[in-house]
């Protein structure tokens, strides 16, 4: 390992540019020319549009053009679309109502979009949207999963009776009941995994422009899959051809998921540059994104989980209720079924599951993939309903684990529910987890803290994701409207330093670096001569963007292959010049040599005579420039064993936590300091999650309560722990670098090790999440209550 | 439109601006510094943490014309000659940021803390960080950075 090669924790080349103020975010973007929008927002949850009249709008100073659902509707400007088809139990496809980018007759939620106002600065623009007047017929609004189901639910959407977007299953039925026959133990858990929005720091943002000279359209837009954009744009919502569209995702601040999916403002903004003539730039305020950035998880579930006497799982029974809002966003679909269901094995060998998932709308924000993704609520179900199994088998939740997971020598493991984990070895992170918190001595940490009257818990998750949708084909049969392929290509400039080009992309992942240190000892070149590049579509050949933890184990793969084609040219080249046989001619470290003799020439060299061919082989085309697609040829399965450890006071129910020990296994690691990162980040949304955050809906008006961070509760630093993260490896065994993923492990891992150490600590059979303080004392309250009463 | 003047990274700079402008407004939109970032729209997320006459103040929270002849240091302004501040130095070290959004106003929120608390415990730095929200970090990283760089900051 050399110190910027695969293994080591190399600085970040970006960080000079943040830590200065130079980063490129799009608000910092300014084109000539520019107008600025802001958008009329429906305040109520369900209402019919009786009229909209901008005269007074117009009139304002500095507005320059209003336009509304209708004249969008007019223009023939198409729906947002869902991109992933779901077949229900009976195999009808999932209801797709018409999802337009800005209101024509209904509003579905507060925040629906229902005008933008161009004006000349941003705050005209946002004083004329005061005076856009909008006539409502207010409607009755249902915001839970539970109520939307009900006889007397409101309708939502005219061709969707009962607000019921799919009714899907996965596992064999029978197979499950069959188990449950068998069983000593069931043990049951109804569980909500509350509703999220997903805050990256940089809010939305987009800048539309066109240009009349070459009919040709650019969108600047915060975005994790610029190249996904473009093709919605183009395929579906405004019909422009892809040759005319250039869509720019420069530096974005954090995604989450959130950046994935094709919304209402850089729609509208890159239709209206057009009708307007000049650029037009929109950047929402919080509260907007609040409103209406996709939010995550939102799921009320029952489980059950079948058991024989010794506590091996003989099957597990799920039925979930998944909220889609009141639209469903771009893969809104995906996320509680095939990136949901298939994780209920998790780490276990259990022989038969069976999951139920009903989707329904809601009058409420649409529901999409937030960090996580589907995984998250998968292994919160499984999790948890382990630590009840275990609790009322008095049964150790490590042991029980352990005497479930899948043995090291059965893989390639095939799964009951679709998936095949190609390696792990859950044992080993389970045991390297135990030992690093000091599971052993728990007891003696307990007693000191009870001594102190205090309540200490411990809990454990062991969990496993799928990252990387793939391969394309598999994905497609199932339902996928995109390919899961990766593109990445390396270009030698005539001087012999590298451009990298990748088609996935970074808000916060460090793929400048983690790319770099990729390809730097393939080809010898140091590090600070590569530049990588992407979140450009006229710049990267194409690309499907970054989510599920894909990049590196699907990008990465794309890079290697373009390094090699590289090499293989550059020997032709090399041969050349050396004046020796092409099959004589070895590369290393950035030479290509002559086998056994000591002739070389450096790569530098071979890419000048590449670009300045005057002695260069007749049959090789010139140029040092290639690029390289891949398709993986599976998911890949990061997995790990989590621990947490708290103390709750049980006189004010804040829980304190103590430890936090975090054991993964991302296959081959190339950078640990960016990793570990990923692993700090992840938890603390996970921490989130389990206890601060949540989207709350007012049930009767529909109105949207947490808008604000005075009101949705962010995880701060005197929240959170520092944390104890180690790694073990099972390399990945279908792609070339071992490579597994880890972006999203820690959110998925953390909710249920926090919630079952609180509920240990307070000796519960569950608590809700968030486990704010008040639930926390509650329980308190009661579990002293129900020990007095013993 | 009044002209308000003040001194932003030690240069002298005038700009005639409506009296609603907040200092983060005149910064990024007026000056073209736009290190400085908008977060949220409640003064909380403190992405646009700057330094007025050597405290840190979210720059959402004040108009410009209230800072007449004021100091002013940005993001920008801490690097000197390519060198970057020794708190500068420590987020990258440390890998105290990801997307970097947050960033620019955590560092500036660093430096006042730290100087005002010269000995500050993990735990006083975590309480002194509640004014700056990051959700990529964890944070962990942000406050070994910080704890780092203290030694090095007068």
């Amino acid at each position: 390992m050399t110190d910027t090669g695969i293994g080591a924790p190399v600085r970040r080349k970006e960080d000079f540019r943040f830590l200065t103020g130079k980063g490129h975010y799009t608000d910092d973007i300014n084109r000539p020319g520019q107008t600025y929008a802001y958008f009329v927002r429906s305040p109520h949850a369900h209402a019919k549009i009786k009229k909209v009249d901008t005269k007074a709008a117009l009139a304002s100073p500095g507005v320059v053009a209003i336009f509304t659902g209708a004249d969008l509707a007019a223009a023939k400007v198409g729906s947002l679309i869902c991109g992933w088809a779901i077949k229900s139990r009976d195999g009808s496809p999932h209801k797709a109502p018409p999802h337009p980018p800005m209101a024509v007759d209904t509003v579905r939620h507060v925040g629906d979009h229902v005008a933008v106002v161009i004006a000349e600065t941003y705050a005209q623009a946002k004083d004329g949207a005061e005076k856009v007047a909008v006539d409502y017929a207010l409607m009755p609004a249902v915001v839970s999963v539970s109520d939307a189901i009900g006889a007397k639910a409101p309708q939502i959407h005219a061709d969707v009776p009962k607000n019921l977007c799919f009714d899907w299953e996965l596992g064999d039925k029978a197979k499950t009941d069959e188990g449950f026959a068998k069983a000593a133990h069931v043990a049951k858990l109804d569980l909500v995994n509350n509703r999220l929005i997903p805050n990256a720091m940089e809010p939305r943002a987009a800048i539309g422009e066109y240009d009349s000279g070459s009919d040709s359209h650019t969108c600047y837009v915060t975005s994790q899959n610029p190249h996904l954009l473009k093709l919605i744009f183009c395929a579906f919502v405004l019909g422009l051809p892809e040759h005319k569209v250039r869509v720019v995702a420069p530096d974005v601040g954090g995604g989450f998921g959130s950046k994935i999916f094709c919304y209402t403002e850089e729609t509208v903004v890159t239709w209206a540059a057009k009708h307007v003539g000049r650029p037009i730039k929109w950047t929402a305020e919080r509260s907007e994104s609040f409103q209406s950035d996709a939010h995550g998880r939102d799921h009320v579930t029952h489980a059950e989980l079948a058991l024989d006497k010794d506590g091996k799982f003989l099957g597990l029974r799920v039925e979930t209720l998944a909220n889609m809002g009141a639209y469903l966003s771009s893969f809104a679909t995906a996320v509680p079924t095939y990136l949901y269901a298939p994780l209920l094995c998790g780490q276990y060998a259990t022989p038969a599951v069976y999951c139920n998932v009903k989707a329904i709308f809601t009058n409420t924000a649409p529901v999409d993939a937030y960090r996580g993704a589907g995984r998250p609520e998968a292994t919160f179900v499984l999790e948890r309903i382990i630590d009840v199994a275990a609790r009322e088998m008095k049964i150790d939740p490590a042991e029980l684990r352990r005497k479930n997971f899948i043995s090291p020598s059965a893989f390639p493991y095939q799964t009951p529910i679709l998936l095949q984990y190609d390696s792990g070895n859950y044992g080993v992170s389970l045991d390297k987890a135990l030992q690093m918190i000091d599971y052993k001595n728990f007891g003696k940490r307990r007693a000191e803290s009870e001594g102190r009257g205090k309540l200490r818990g411990i809990g454990l998750s062991s969990y496993i994701e799928a990252c990387g949708i793939a391969p394309s084909a598999a994905a497609g049969a199932l339902g996928a409207g995109v390919g899961g392929w990766e593109s990445g290509q390396v270009r030698f400039n005539p001087t012999g330093s590298v451009f990298v080009f990748t088609g996935s992309h970074s808000h916060g992942q460090g793929h400048e670096t983690t790319f770099a240190q990729l390809v730097s000892p393939r080809l010898g070149v140091p590090i600070e001569n590569i530049e990588v590049v992407h979140g450009d579509t006229a710049k990267v050949p194409f690309g499907m963007g970054t989510y599920g933890s894909r990049s590196l184990a699907v990008g990465g793969p794309a890079l290697v292959r373009a390094c090699d084609k590289i090499v293989a040219k550059g020997k032709k080249i090399a041969a050349h010049l050396m004046e020796a046989a092409v099959e004589d001619v070895e590369f290393a470290a950035g030479n290509f040599k002559v086998s056994g003799t000591d002739k070389n020439v450096s790569i530098a060299q071979v890419a000048f005579a590449a670009y300045v061919p005057h002695n260069y082989p007749a049959d090789v085309e010139p140029g040092l420039d290639e690029t390289a697609f891949y398709d993986p040829l599976n998911f890949t399965f990061p997995a790990g064993t989590h621990i947490a450890e708290v103390e709750i006071d049980p006189d004010t129910g804040i829980t304190k936590i103590v430890d936090w020990v975090a054991v993964d296994d991302f296959g081959k690691v190339i950078n640990p300091m960016i990793v570990e990162g990923q692993v700090h980040g992840g938890i603390a949304q996970g921490v989130g999650q389990a206890l601060l955050e949540a989207c709350v809906y007012d049930k009767e008006t529909g109105q949207l309560v947490t808008g604000s961070y005075n009101d949705y509760c962010m995880p701060r630093a005197d929240d959170l722990p520092s944390y104890k993260i180690a790694t073990t490896e099972t390399a990945c065994t279908h792609n070339s670098l071992g490579v597994k993923g880890c972006g999203e492990a820690g959110a998925i891992a953390a909710p249920p090790a926090l919630i079952n150490a609180i509920v240990n600590a307070l000796g519960v059979a569950h608590i809700d999440m968030p486990a704010t303080p008040e639930k926390v004392w509650r329980a308190a309250q009661q579990s002293k209550n129900k020990l007095a009463a013993e | 439109m009044p002209t308000v003047s003040m001194t932003v990274n030690g240069k002298s700079v005038s700009r005639d601006v409506e009296t609603r402008t907040l200092l983060v407004q005149y910064i990024r939109e007026h000056l073209g510094l736009t290190g400085t970032h908008v977060g949220c729209d409640t003064s909380q997320c403190g992405a646009c943490v700057v330094h007025i006459d050597g405290r840190s103040v979210k720059s959402c929270t004040v108009l410009a014309v209230q800072l007449q002849g004021a100091q002013v240091t940005t993001i920008e302004g801490l690097a000197k000659d390519g060198k970057l501040h020794p708190m500068q130095e420590a987020f990258r070290e440390h890998h105290g940021l990801q997307c970097g959004f947050c960033t620019p106003g955590m560092v500036m929120s660093a430096i006042d803390l730290v100087k005002r608390n010269p000995n500050a415990s993990e735990e006083t730095i975590r309480h002194g960080l509640e004014g700056n929200i990051c959700r990529c970090t964890g944070y962990h990283n942000i406050v070994k950075a910080i704890q780092a760089a203290a030694p090095h900051i007068k």
